[in-house]
């Protein structure tokens, strides 16, 4: 079974007022098919562990490790970690100006799957994906998120999590800036990449109704750059009511 | 609204002075001379010497192009292949020819000092009224300092497509007239692949009939300074132009062009569209686009646009529109200008997706410029110039992680 394996993981960023730590050792395992909630007060670094995760440039490794089925995914560079199969549906998706939807879909597929799709398959896939996620079909020729409003960028990402078929997916806070109805329909996006393909999912949330929508098999707390606290679905519920307080008197060192 | 006049036998001096204010008040789009007043000569002894301050010239190099405004250039005709095609005569023709002169007349030095020494013109005459497209090669011209003249007549109703295309060295100064007559529909097409040591200054004048319709597109991707700068004057009632230009500047290179749109007669139409990517430290681009709404242009209808791309640190893209309206019944007149950057988070949303470094910078720079390129209008040239652009991406992380 594939397996996404976060070891002791420590990373920093370059600020204007110097270096900055903001992972200070997650440790997390998810397996293949597993849905894992991670749930934590503003700035306490979730959106830090995503870009980890993917590559970004900013955020700088100190020690520790992400295996992928074994293989060490931290010396790969971000396009080869997506076609290692890993995914990040990222909180503010980039516009692209002058390239459009279709043509980026299309080019995104070549790269992960080394060879371009065939035509006629992947031009029905790709509406029917649009389709399933009420998407305008007059979004295939916009350019990538430009002039997206934010719930309309969230669909897009579901949508290359749909086309791309990742093997774990990073989710962060893609419930965030979606009406009932789009939190229903995206929910039931993942939850379709979740069973067509056994996806792993870590998804980053504030609010329990996506995991109404999408089961969670555990949620973990987040606070201070590593996992406080980790259960189950019940778990989320008691955060919803209780906030973060009782976390953040236990530890000391936030902020 | 422009208010000066000047006594003009010395234009170079009166423009510069003229200038000065005119940055100093920051009036960028009422210019302090109008355009339409520009002093015109087809004798390079009417004009002073470039300085680096004038209006002209302040934003060009003139160290590296001296030959081309001083030298006594070379005239003789040199470097040009014509293919013959039914229905556009080209040929070689003397200085009293009477189609020289017929579109236009100089504005600064360079393309006075080329009218002062070109000994022959090439003159093409379009008379088909189907579709025709006829391509002129030029290469091989050397970096002797150059003056060269090209007439480009469309007989009304005709239909064509010239395409002028220039690689190899050149140290070249030239003028390009094109005379597009009533309802006849001309696009002309200058390509610039040039070598790096090369320079190239070029005047396109144009004048467009009666319902008739110029499309213009200027393709500048090599040489060390170019600088194409077509002024279309829409002389006729009804008369109609879509300019284009489409520019890569590369570390080393200044690619500039200034495009004079003259709406002169009632119910014309412009449309001018400019793209430009800029790669490496000491790239440089400089767009400068009048619009000038004459008196009797009633109904006038005019767009112009420059998108500039910045694929690194360091480059410089100067994009000035000028829009100076004399009747205030006209249709509409806008204009539009950015600079964007193709930025690390762009590059990090694409190779999040599995896209290479290298491909992620084809795909945008692709996605920027193919639009002027599909107004090209032959599938052959559109083809090769796709490949020329996406060779000029010469990142190193491009070398690194081609296979
Ligand atoms: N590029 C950066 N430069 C400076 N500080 C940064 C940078 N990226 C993150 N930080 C800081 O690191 C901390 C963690 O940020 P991060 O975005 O990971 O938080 P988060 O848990 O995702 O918060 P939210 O719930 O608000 O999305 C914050 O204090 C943030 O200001
Ligand atoms: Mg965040």
């Amino acid at each position: 079974m594939s397996q996404l394996l976060i070891r002791d993981l420590h990373v920093s960023v370059e600020t204007e007022q110097g270096t900055k730590q903001i992972l200070r050792g997650v440790d997390l395992a998810i397996g293949a098919g597993e849905t894992h909630a991670i749930m934590g007060p503003n700035g306490s670094g979730k959106s830090t562990l995503a870009y980890a995760i993917a590559g970004h440039p900013k955020y700088k490794v100190d020690s520790g490790s992400i295996l992928l089925d074994g293989v060490e995914v931290l010396s790969m560079t971000v396009d080869e970690r997506a076609r290692a199969g890993l995914f990040l549906a990222m909180q503010y998706p980039v516009e692209i100006p002058g390239v459009s939807v279709t043509n980026f879909l299309r080019t995104a597929k070549t790269a992960i799957d080394g060879e371009a799709p065939a035509i006629r398959g992947w031009i029905k896939d790709v509406r029917t994906s649009m389709a399933n996620l009420k998407m305008d079909p007059a979004f295939a020729e916009r350019n990538v998120n430009e002039g997206f409003s934010g719930g309309e960028k969230k669909r897009n990402e579901i949508l290359q999590l749909e086309l791309l078929k990742p093997r774990f997916a990073v989710l962060d806070e893609t419930d965030s800036g979606l009406d009932v109805d789009a939190l229903k329909i995206v929910s039931e996006g993942v939850n379709r990449a979740k069973e067509n393909t056994d996806l792993g999912v870590l998804l980053i949330t504030h609010y329990n109704r996506i995991l109404k929508y999408i089961q969670p098999d555990f949620v973990h707390v987040f606070v201070a750059g590593r996992i406080v606290e980790q259960g189950g679905p019940e778990l989320a519920v008691r955060l919803e009511n209780e906030g973060y307080d009782r976390f953040l008197t236990a530890d000391a060192s936030v902020g | 609204m422009s208010a000066v006049t000047t006594a003009k036998t010395d234009a170079s001096q009166e423009a510069s002075a003229a200038t000065e204010i005119a940055e100093g008040s920051s009036t960028r789009y009422t210019p302090i001379q109008s355009r339409s007043e520009r002093f015109t000569s087809a004798d390079v002894t009417d004009f002073g010497p470039a300085l680096s301050y004038d209006l002209e010239w302040k934003l060009t190099p003139i160290a590296r192009i001296a030959d081309l405004l001083d030298a006594a250039l070379t005239g003789a005709p040199a470097g040009v292949t014509l293919p013959t095609q039914d229905g556009v005569s080209a040929v070689w023709v003397d200085r009293d020819d009477a189609r020289i002169g017929s579109a236009g007349l100089p504005e600064e030095r360079a393309s006075a000092n080329a009218w002062s020494h070109f000994e022959k013109a090439l003159a093409i005459d379009v008379s088909s009224e189907i579709a025709t497209e006829f391509v002129v090669t030029r290469t091989g011209l050397g970096l002797t300092p150059r003056a060269a003249h090209t007439v480009i007549t469309a007989k009304p109703f005709s239909r064509g497509l010239v395409i002028l295309e220039n690689s190899g060295d050149a140290n070249l100064s030239e003028n390009v007239e094109i005379v597009v007559g009533d309802q006849a529909h001309l696009t002309v097409v200058t390509v610039q692949e040039w070598s790096p040591e090369s320079n190239h200054l070029a005047s396109h004048f144009a004048r467009v009939g009666r319902d008739a319709t110029l499309r213009h597109i200027v393709v500048s991707l090599g040489g060390g300074v170019v600088r194409v700068n077509p002024s279309i004057h829409l002389v006729e009632t009804g008369a109609a132009t879509e300019a284009y230009g489409l520019y890569f500047a590369n570390s080393g290179q200044h690619l500039e062009q200034r495009v004079y749109i003259d709406h002169v007669a009632a119910q014309t139409r412009s449309r001018v569209k400019y793209k430009g990517a800029l790669e490496g430290a000491s790239a440089r681009s400089v767009w400068v686009g009048d619009v000038r709404i004459g008196p009797d242009a009633v109904g006038t209808d005019s767009y112009e646009e420059n998108r500039n791309l910045v694929l690194s640190e360091g480059p410089r893209a100067d994009s000035i529109p000028n829009l100076e309206i004399e009747t205030g019944d006209i249709m509409g007149a806008g204009h539009a200008s950015s600079t964007g950057r193709f930025d690390d988070e762009q590059l990090f949303y694409l190779q999040s997706r599995g896209i290479s470094e290298a491909e992620a910078r084809r795909l945008v720079v692709r996605g920027f410029l193919t639009e002027i390129v599909h107004q090209i209008g032959s599938d052959g040239t559109e083809a090769r110039l796709q490949a020329a652009i996406e060779a000029e991406l010469t990142d190193s992380a491009t070398n690194k992680q081609e296979k």
